[in-house]
């Protein structure tokens, strides 16, 4: 019912969410979020602090709990169909001295091809091999992973993620602590998957380059601001709109659930 | 009994007369010869709970569990006591299903707490640690009164009694340690998944919760089955040890459980002789020394964590660096002298170096020792040999190199430049060097008009001046 075939007009699109409501320890981080992203687009979310865009990305992959609303990945219920996302989390969530290599880490991305038990083959390690390539950290493949840098850390998530050759790609804040050089291979590399029809999804937190980077921006806080083309969205009165002014009345009734 | 303990000692057993001596090495022949059963029993039972301790340890390491498994151990307390309560016998399967039961309860209550309340997770560990601990110790005294004393031999727990192990326990602990090793092996790369991201694994489709629960339960198997040999007090200890030294000796998970794996059984096996050497005694605590030892000398001599092997290389790099100053220094003094003689007066040089006579005969008798100086009979001259030579020229090129390379690529002042570079000599190898000179477009002279040594000059050991010191081999090089 569902195929890997390049996205035509009536296939369904790769991320829908339709009145997402997300709470944390009650508390409501995310009201009533509506997105629907077409295929082939590099889309960045951005938004203040406390918006809610990691939890966005976390909601869809079903590491928290909704309390409202439905997800769909590829029209289908996005529990069911987790196997065609990749998935790069944010740098801090992993502990770098744990006692693997970078190409073992982005054999993890391999894991889901191979089932339960049964252990990743030289194909695997082919294909690992050609993603650390990609993101030219190949030299570095045997090197535990608390010898890499930051930014050499990050491609090796990125790499991973490459690994499990999936259509859909979440990422939480790809560019949080690399350099400009890193950054500008990671969104060539981005361009790359989007020629190839995948579909890219970034936590961004640098509004200027947010402008230049990506297709189609979903402005975020707390609820949807805007989402749209960024021709279209970038505009003064938008981002005033996500940015500027904290939405109080909103922050205050999230208090209120929660003490409720 | 003490008295024959002591007899180990070699300084008592003189003093307690040839009863005690002779007893020690009875007592080694019945170990090691393995007829009695119970030794057997102690010594497969040892390295069957090193094994699986070892194993499953290193989850708990790597995941910073170590607190956990300290608690869960501690919890089974209670559980152990009413299991021997049940029919006032060590029927180890009784004994088994309370501690496991108890250790569990023991997680669960920790996840209750934390999940509850604001509570962060140590401070909870230590409640239930310390909370089960002391109702299963209230259990145990009242069970002393309550049975013939402690001759029902349930005190063995708190400390562990490796040579009370029956075929039953053996049984037990074979079945564990199966079932363990067979999990570890089937699924390791989902323990390994779900242990390192397990985020991701949930994406992937590997319940990280179900088999962190997983881990749990086979962590409080292995708990209860170490328990008759480690006892309650310090079985903790037999998981965190092994798997922490095998983490500062690797750096690849599977390489770790195989070498904690081995580091366990050794320990098991050490505490179990040496506990049987003293007649007995509580073989917990000895088998968590042994562990211990393994740690410390993995801590001072891993071979690239060890602080012992940190400090020695430490120490041989600062004597280098010493050597390659002097060497330095007597370059400069020819240098300053138009490479007209090939020797060093040592007054000369400790002017140069802002030093008194005995201290730069100290530095020189050092290059002597190293092969690249010589010093004349009468103390007071010392010549290069052409390993010196080559080595000096190195070192004053690198030197020159780096500070141009500041001045003119990184645009510092010539002034600013020095300090930096008397730090970067000692560290740039050939490679760089070879970057450095095409970067620099092969420069002959450093931003204080002084000559660069250059690398093919000194590579083929053609030096400025008259040839130095004892005749230079020349041309000979390619």
């Amino acid at each position: 019912m569902n195929d890997a075939q390049p996205p035509s007009d009536s296939a369904p699109p790769p991320l829908e969410i339709h009145d997402l409501t997300v709470a944390y320890h009650k508390k409501p981080v995310l009201w009533g979020v509506d997105v629907t992203i077409p295929a082939g687009e590099l889309v960045g979310v951005v938004g203040p602090n406390g918006a809610g865009k990691s939890t966005l990305i976390k909601a869809v992959m079903g590491l928290v709990p909704t309390s409202s609303g439905w997800i769909r990945i590829f029209g289908q219920p996005a529990r069911k169909n987790l196997a065609r996302v990749a998935y790069v989390p944010q740098r801090e969530s992993v502990d770098w001295d744990f006692p693997v290599s970078a190409l073992d880490v982005v054999l993890m991305g391999r894991y889901r091809h191979l089932g339960l038990i049964r252990r990743p083959g030289r194909r695997d390690r082919d294909i690992a091999r050609d993603c650390l390539e990609k993101v030219k950290m190949l030299p570095y493949a045997n090197r535990q992973i608390s010898n890499l840098s930051g930014g050499q850390q990050q491609r090796v998530f990125l790499a991973r993620a490459l690994a499990q050759e999936s259509d859909l790609y979440l990422m939480d804040e790809p560019f949080a602590g690399i350099d400009a050089a890193t950054e500008a291979a990671i969104i060539t590399l981005f361009k790359e998957l989007k020629a190839k029809g995948k579909t890219i999804i970034v936590v961004h937190h640098d509004l200027p380059s947010a402008r230049t980077y990506f297709d189609r921006l979903l402005l975020l806080n707390m609820r949807v601001v805007a989402c749209g083309p960024t021709k279209e969205v970038f505009t003064m009165d938008l981002l005033q709109q996500t940015y500027g002014g904290r939405l109080t009345i909103l922050s205050e009734v999230a208090e209120e659930v929660k003490e409720f | 009994m003490a008295l024959l303990w002591l007899g180990v000692l070699p300084a008592e057993a003189a003093r307690i007369g040839d009863l005690g001596e002779i007893d020690a090495w009875e007592q080694i022949r019945r170990f090691l010869s393995l007829r009695d059963p119970a030794v057997r029993y102690a010594l497969l039972g040892s390295v069957l709970l090193g094994l699986t301790c070892g194993t499953l340890g290193s989850f708990i390491v790597v995941r910073r569990l170590a607190l956990m498994g300290d608690t869960l151990s501690h919890a089974v307390l209670p559980g152990v006591v009413l299991g021997f309560l049940w029919n006032m016998t060590k029927d180890p399967f009784a004994i088994f299903v309370g501690a496991t039961l108890a250790g569990l309860a023991g997680t669960l209550t920790v996840s209750f707490i934390t999940q509850t309340t604001r509570l962060k997770e140590d401070a909870a560990l230590g409640m239930v640690l310390a909370g089960y601990f002391a109702v299963g110790a209230t259990l145990l005294t009242m069970t002393q009164r309550l049975s013939s004393g402690t001759q029902s031999g349930i005190n063995d727990f708190l400390f562990g009694q490796a040579a009370e192990i029956g075929p039953d326990d053996l049984r037990l602990m074979g079945i564990v340690t199966v079932i363990v090793v067979a999990l570890v092996t089937a699924f390791y790369k989902e323990f390994l998944i779900s242990s390192f991201d397990a985020g991701f694994a949930h994406l992937i489709g590997i319940p990280a919760k179900l088999v962190h629960h997983a881990l749990m339960l086979l962590l409080a198997f292995a708990v209860v089955i170490s328990l008759q040999a480690v006892g309650v007090v310090l079985v903790s200890a037999m998981l965190i040890i092994p798997a922490a030294t095998a983490y500062l000796l690797t750096e690849r998970l599977s390489q770790m459980i195989i070498l904690a794996s081995f580091i366990g059984m050794a320990s098991g096996v050490a505490g179990a002789f040496l506990s049987f050497l003293g007649n007995n005694l509580p073989t917990g605590p000895f088998m968590v020394l042994a562990a211990g030892s393994f740690f410390f000398t993995a801590f001072v001599f891993s071979p690239r964590h060890g602080v012992g092997v940190r400090a020695f290389r430490q120490l041989a790099r600062g004597r280098r660096i010493s050597r390659e100053n002097t060497l330095k220094g007597m370059y400069h003094v020819l240098e300053k002298e138009g490479f007209t003689g090939i020797g060093v007066s040592l007054r000369e040089l400790a002017e140069h170096h802002r030093e008194t006579l005995e201290e730069t005969r100290s530095r020189v008798l050092a290059l002597q020792r190293a092969r690249l100086a010589s010093l004349s009979e009468d103390h007071d001259v010392a010549h290069l040999t052409p390993q010196g030579w080559k080595r000096a020229a190195t070192i004053v090129r690198n030197h020159r190199l780096w500070e141009l390379y500041l001045t003119n690529a990184v645009e510092l002042a010539p002034d600013h430049v020095h300090d930096d570079a008397e730090k970067i000599e000692h560290i740039l190898g050939e490679d760089t060097v070879r970057l450095l000179e095409r970067r620099l477009g092969h420069a002959t002279v450093d931003p204080h008009g002084k000559a660069i040594p250059s690398s093919i000059d000194i590579h083929q050991g053609r030096f400025p001046g008259p040839t130095p010191g004892p005749p230079t081999p020349t041309g000979g090089r390619s």
